[in-house]
């Protein structure tokens, strides 16, 4: 049996398992809308993820995890009520978390570096914000604003979710050339105007804005970033 | 065989202890039987403990995953024969839906689809379980398994095939 799309199978497998870039993904996008065998192909294996991802997930039995004890941890790094000098390594430490009581950076940055790598950047991929905000919808408890900024130099590539302290967060995708943005959004409350910061090589710019806290986080130029932020706060 | 009052550091019980229902899934996938799980689980975890000073700390939900894998595969219950399985390894209830006729009809398509991926080849079942259930992407199932990446997607397709032209099969 020759099949002239069996080139594009492993292609709609990798992209429904989120592993292909973006520009397969596009390019995948506009061979399924002309072949039928492979748009069915995508729906079947689609299909049949979700009904895997819906078997019942067994538990651990508690007895395996109940079989250790954790020895008392040692001497912490940074005592909490610890020495004046301490006291002043952690308050440098937090010079970057007046905004909220957790700096969630190190972890977003970390984020955006996991998101470097291929197909891990968009879950959604539109350049199109009533594609990409009704995607959240059921994936996260809120509706983050999305809209395109092409026009100033920031065109909305998509978006996904991402993890931050264990809870999903909303990730947006823009680009500025050919660098991507990582925008993170989650809820909050009160304003804050745009903090710039560096963490392992890549900027930030953080804010509060309606409703919302942002992080936008990339290797474009600080000054990019709160361009980018100045944007979104002034709608 | 337990391992009982087992005293491990708050590094190894920070990395490995939230990935127990992970190995435990992965090793009943593979095994069939959750009794044979839970032995393979625990000597993998005194495993992990003799090797923990090894671990880089950069992944350790896959390096985890990839001692049980091989723990399961070394293991007696690993080494037999899928005949000689037991049918009942996997048996599911029906939920406690309201509608007991539609969660029989549940309880049917779920049984029907663990048992199609329980009679997948062995080498196709555990990458389809490691993406489909674990949801690790290929790079780590190429890890866990120690295939490249290439023979991860083809194996992936392989499983998928089969599972779609058995459910074909089922509706016709």
């Amino acid at each position: 049996m020759t099949d002239p799309c069996a080139d594009w199978e492993l292609l709609i497998q990798a992209d429904c398992d989120g592993e292909l870039d973006i520009v397969a993904t596009a390019r995948l996008a506009r061979h399924v809308e002309t072949c039928p065998a492979c748009a069915r192909l995508q729906s079947q294996l689609h299909g049949l993820s979700q009904r895997i991802r819906d078997l019942p997930r067994d538990a651990a039995p508690s007895r395996l995890a109940a079989g250790f004890r954790v020895a008392p941890p040692r001497r912490r790094f940074v005592p909490v009520f610890g020495s004046f000098a301490a006291g002043l390594a952690l308050a440098a430490s937090l010079m970057l978390m007046v905004t909220t009581g957790a700096d969630p950076s190190a972890e977003l940055v970390a984020g955006h570096i996991r998101a470097l790598q291929p197909g891990h950047l968009t879950d959604v991929v539109s350049t199109d914000q009533h594609t990409v905000k009704p995607w959240f919808d059921g994936r996260i408890d809120y509706a983050p604003d999305v809209r395109d900024f092409a026009s100033a130099g920031f065109p909305l590539v998509g978006g996904r979710l991402d993890y931050m302290n264990g809870r999903p967060v909303a990730a947006l995708v823009y680009r500025r050339a050919q660098h991507p943005i990582n925008l993170f959004v989650w809820p909050a409350s009160g304003d804050a105007s745009p903090i710039a910061g560096t963490t392992k090589g890549y900027n930030f710019v953080r804010w509060k804005s309606a409703g919302m806290e942002y992080v936008a986080v990339s290797d474009v130029e600080i000054a990019e970033l709160q361009a980018m932020a100045r944007l979104m706060i002034a709608k | 065989m337990t391992i009982g009052g087992q005293i491990v550091s708050a590094k190894f019980a920070d990395a490995i202890l939230p990935h127990l229902d992970a190995a435990f899934r992965l090793a009943r996938w593979l095994l069939r039987d959750p009794v044979a799980a839970e032995d393979v689980v625990q000597d993998a975890l005194v495993r992990a403990m003799t090797y923990f000073d090894q671990f880089r700390g950069e992944n350790p939900r896959a390096w985890l995953l990839q001692i049980v894998r091989n723990t399961a595969w070394t293991s007696r219950a690993g080494g037999k024969r899928l005949d000689q399985l037991d049918d009942d390894a996997h048996s599911t209830l029906a939920s406690d839906a309201p509608d007991p006729e539609a969660a029989l009809v549940q309880a049917e398509a779920t049984q029907t689809l663990t048992d199609a991926i329980a009679r997948l080849p062995t080498d196709l079942r555990e990458c389809l379980v490691l993406r489909e259930i674990e949801e690790l992407p290929y790079r780590d199932i190429a890890i866990v398994v120690g295939v490249p990446i290439g023979t991860v997607m083809s194996r992936l397709f392989r499983a998928r095939k089969l599972l779609l032209a058995g459910a074909e099969e089922n509706s016709n």
